[in-house]
């Protein structure tokens, strides 16, 4: 704990303006009724920025009075909560050192020390001409980015002693040149990105179908915006799916399908709003089983357009490419050869009626289309190029990946490609 | 490693639009209203199937917390209080969550309150985030506006999202102490029981979750609770958010794979420990709460909370602090101590007194104007620190002293040998300080 006493030399009264008497009504109407106490802190904070950047006592009694406190629960508030300054601050600059650990190892000692000879000796002391004072305070969560100092609203971060003393000067010229300096890194550095560039989030466009694979079909505003994010075509190795849990997705889905269908066309008779409604298909075609999917998807078109949602390239009914009640002979052919296919979207195609590369060969652009649309895999299709990978493997030639996947037995285990 | 297509928080630099459309280009609001129809016990199940702990450091189940929450309300409403005092030393995770990637937590929030029949959520955000608490709000006024949120809205649950926030307080990252300040108090622990799911905001049930937790939450009934928990390990599932400081070469903040080898977080996003892996002396794997581990058993660690509590440490928030050989692990531990002394909200007498008195002795002990025979009292006053106070605090307090003394007991007391050489008839203590 640390002992915070309220200054000597009290200025006589505080008032609020007026513009922050009609933001603290809305303030205390957030809080349910009898509990406008609640809003003391931000009241308080609201005060002391009012008040050059420290809480006077008048204030705090105003505080209490504005919320039917008794001054002493006001005076608790405002010693236990250290922002609260309960002195005057530089009017520049009241400069917070972090000196905690994290801090302290990439030299927080040094930012003081500069702080100790520009500003003052001891902390909470104005400076000579009462622009600056500075403190040293415990962590301010900008542990990546240490050393770091906080001057009023921002954060000034990755600092050396160059760089405070430039600061400082900065804001000691603030007033001539009417331009605070720009807070954050103060290196080349995009805040907690590590410095000299990404290591992760890297391949962020390829995101966009995903979203849709696993948060459902497009909803309006994704469709209407895809254009903007064009996928980087040149990147043969665009991530696929998510092969970890499909196959334990694919096993659940089992038992889903007696359970589930019975809440969804629940779900589906009473339409909440209008533009989820694609929304649920393609959540259904996630958790239900492939026939299922079928059925569900036959359907769709049918639905009504919601009013948001551009249907012009939803594909009909006729566009659906042809379909086999079963494998032909009985065997399947292993359609997981085709990159881009696990063992879950392997199932949709079955219950789709597609047990062959042959038939994969034969799909027309509108009939990709349509099975695009009903895989919710938006763009797969023509981005793995599955019909000149089906063309080969009907023909019996082996594919870059088919050799891999024939290889690889532990394909289907949980591990992501790369560490099996 | 994770790969960039199973990362939740794909914004986490602010490079792209932090707004609204850019959020829903990234995924966020898709389809909110589907899984809201699913029921609350379907949004419970699929975070409990996920596999989430608690992002916060304690590492509770979240889909078991929530299941505290009464089923039905007798009358009083429910609430959810979103912690994000986030204070902990190492720790800026939520910082980048709540400033660039806002829309995940306003939905989470959206979702988590529905599963606990919640109407209200309450977002307490750290005094010092002040630029972050702004970006929130911002996030908030904008889903108002798109009708995602409040009375009436097109997701099918009334709900309303307030922040609130506190002014320079530690102990307010402790749930009843969070509640205590909303409540415009000091912001002491409250005694548990009752605990908060039962009398917790304005004696209403209540629920606490770190801004991780929450904020991973859609993208887990998106993607379906097996999809998280098919990340990480068992019982460690998931994708987190780590913060690594001190001696790398490039710290930074990341999402990686829940139980990702120390070393392979380093080296592939860090740039490697300063001046080479020879030169690691010790990390804090989970915060200042946490104990230091040496750098050799560092070495082969994971980064989950099973492998790291094994070590006698822990993952808590997954605030990794590095060390290099260049550190003084005394003058360290010294300055958490006195952050401890300094964040002590003065309830209890151990934690009160002893913080103060383990940081004083910690002091000395830096410069090695101590006896040999101290270094065990301290580790007893710290044990009884422990576990004898109303709050974590105390715990927390004690376990970077206990840590230090675990492992780096030879170098404390061989700064006891080099001030004692130095001393002469006169006695050590004085005459030392004078000559220099």
């Amino acid at each position: 704990m640390s002992v915070r006493r309220l200054a000597l030399e009290q200025p006589a009264s505080f008032e609020f303006s007026p513009q922050n008497l009609e933001w603290a009504k809305e303030l205390i109407a957030k809080y349910p009724e009898g509990k406008e106490r609640s809003a003391v802190i931000p009241l308080l904070w609201r005060a002391q920025e009012q008040n050059d950047g420290w809480t006077s006592e008048p204030a705090m009694r105003t505080v209490a009075d504005m919320l039917g406190m008794a001054y002493i629960r006001v005076y608790e508030v405002a010693t236990f909560y250290t922002m609260f300054q309960l002195s005057p601050v530089g009017k520049k600059a009241h400069v917070q050192v972090c000196g905690t650990t994290p801090c302290m190892l990439r030299g927080a000692k040094d930012l003081i020390a500069i702080c100790k000879k520009r500003i003052a000796e001891t902390p909470h002391t104005l400076s000579s001409d009462g622009d600056f004072s500075w403190e040293e305070v415990e962590c301010l969560g900008a542990c990546v980015n240490a050393p770091m100092i906080q001057i009023f609203k921002d954060t000034y971060e990755d600092l050396d002693e160059a760089a405070l003393e430039r600061l400082l000067d900065a804001f000691a010229q603030e007033k001539a040149q009417g331009q605070p300096p720009t807070p954050g890194p103060q290196i080349e550095r995009d805040l907690s990105c590590p410095q000299g560039g990404l290591t992760s989030l890297i391949e962020v466009p390829d995101y966009v179908p995903l979203n849709l694979k696993f948060g459902a079909e497009p909803s309006a505003e994704v469709t209407a915006k895809k254009p903007e994010q064009q996928e980087p075509i040149s990147k043969p190795e665009a991530p696929a799916t998510s092969e970890k849990s499909s196959e334990k997705t694919e096993l659940d889905s089992a038992d889903e399908t007696n359970t589930k269908p019975a809440p969804l066309t629940a779900v589906r008779e009473t339409p909440v709003n209008d533009p989820t409604s694609q929304d649920e298909i393609a959540n259904d075609v996630k958790s239900a089983a492939a026939a299922a999917v079928t059925e569900k998807i036959q359907s769709s078109p049918g639905k009504e357009p919601s009013d948001e949602a551009p249907k012009d390239e939803a594909p009909t009914d006729e566009d659906r490419p042809e379909f086999l009640e079963g494998p032909r002979g009985g065997k399947a052919d292993d359609l997981k050869m085709i990159k881009g296919v696990g063992p879950k979207l392997e199932g949709t195609l079955n219950g789709l009626g597609i047990y062959h590369f042959d038939q994969i060969t034969k799909w027309s652009a509108n009939e990709i289309a349509w099975v695009d649309n009903s895989l919710s895999f938006k763009g797969r299709i023509e981005r793995e190029d599955w019909i000149s990978q089906a063309k080969q493997l009907a023909a019996g030639i082996e594919t870059e990946f088919s050799k891999r996947a024939s290889y690889d037995d532990n394909r289907k285990n949980d591990k992501p490609e790369g560490e099996v | 490693m994770l790969e960039d297509k199973d990362r939740i928080f794909t914004n986490l630099y602010g490079m792209q639009d932090v707004g609204l459309a850019g959020a829903r280009r990234r995924g966020s609001w898709d389809s909110t209203a589907y899984f809201i129809n699913k029921g609350r016990d379907w949004v419970i199940n699929e975070v409990k199937a996920s596999g989430l702990r608690g992002r916060g450091g304690a590492g509770f189940p979240t889909g078991l917390k929530w299941s505290f929450m009464p089923k039905e309300s007798d009358g009083r409403p429910h609430y959810l209080v979103i912690n994000a005092d986030e204070s902990e030393p190492g720790t800026c995770k939520d910082r980048d969550i709540l400033r660039n990637e806002p829309h995940h937590l306003v939905e989470g929030a959206l979702l988590a309150s529905f599963a606990m029949a919640a109407h209200v959520c309450y977002i307490y955000v750290r005094g010092e985030f002040i630029r972050e608490r702004e970006a929130l709000q911002r996030a908030i006024d904008e889903a108002y506006e798109a009708r995602l949120i409040g009375k009436d809205n097109i997701n099918g649950w009334d709900f309303d999202c307030y922040v609130h926030h506190g002014a320079g307080a530690y102990i307010c990252g402790e749930e009843t102490a969070l509640i205590e300040s909303i409540e415009g108090k000091k912001g002491q622990p409250r005694l548990k029981p009752p605990f908060p799911a039962n009398v917790g905001l304005y004696g209403a049930p209540t629920t606490v979750n770190n801004v991780e937790s929450i904020a991973v939450v859609p993208t887990i009934v998106r993607r379906s609770g097996d999809w998280f928990a098919a990340l990480g390990k068992p019982n460690n599932t998931g994708t987190k958010l780590f913060c690594v400081s001190g001696h790398v070469n490039t710290p930074c903040t990341v999402e990686e794979e829940m139980g990702i080898p120390f070393k392979e977080l380093i080296d592939k996003h860090c740039g490697g420990i300063r001046g080479g892996w020879d030169n690691l002396l010790a990390v804090i794997p989970g915060g200042s709460s946490v104990p230091c581990v040496p750098a050799k058993q560092m070495m082969d660690a994971t980064m989950d909370f099973d492998c790291l509590s094994g070590l006698q440490s822990g993952l808590g928030t997954a605030a990794v602090i590095v060390m290099d050989k260049s550190t003084d692990m005394i003058a360290a531990i010294a300055r958490l101590a006195y952050f401890y002394k300094h964040e002590s909200c003065g309830q209890c007498t151990p934690c009160r007194e002893g913080t103060g008195w383990m940081w004083r002795v910690l002091e000395r002990m830096v410069k090695g104007e101590a006896m040999k025979s101290e270094i065990d009292m301290l580790l007893e006053v710290s044990k009884q620190v422990e576990g004898h106070t109303i709050c974590a605090l105390g715990d927390a307090a004690a376990w970077p002293v206990q840590g230090l003394i675990r492992h780096f007991r030879p170098v404390i007391e061989d700064r006891i040998d080099q001030y004692t050489a130095k001393s002469n008839p006169d006695g050590a203590v004085r005459s030392f300080e004078a000559a220099e």
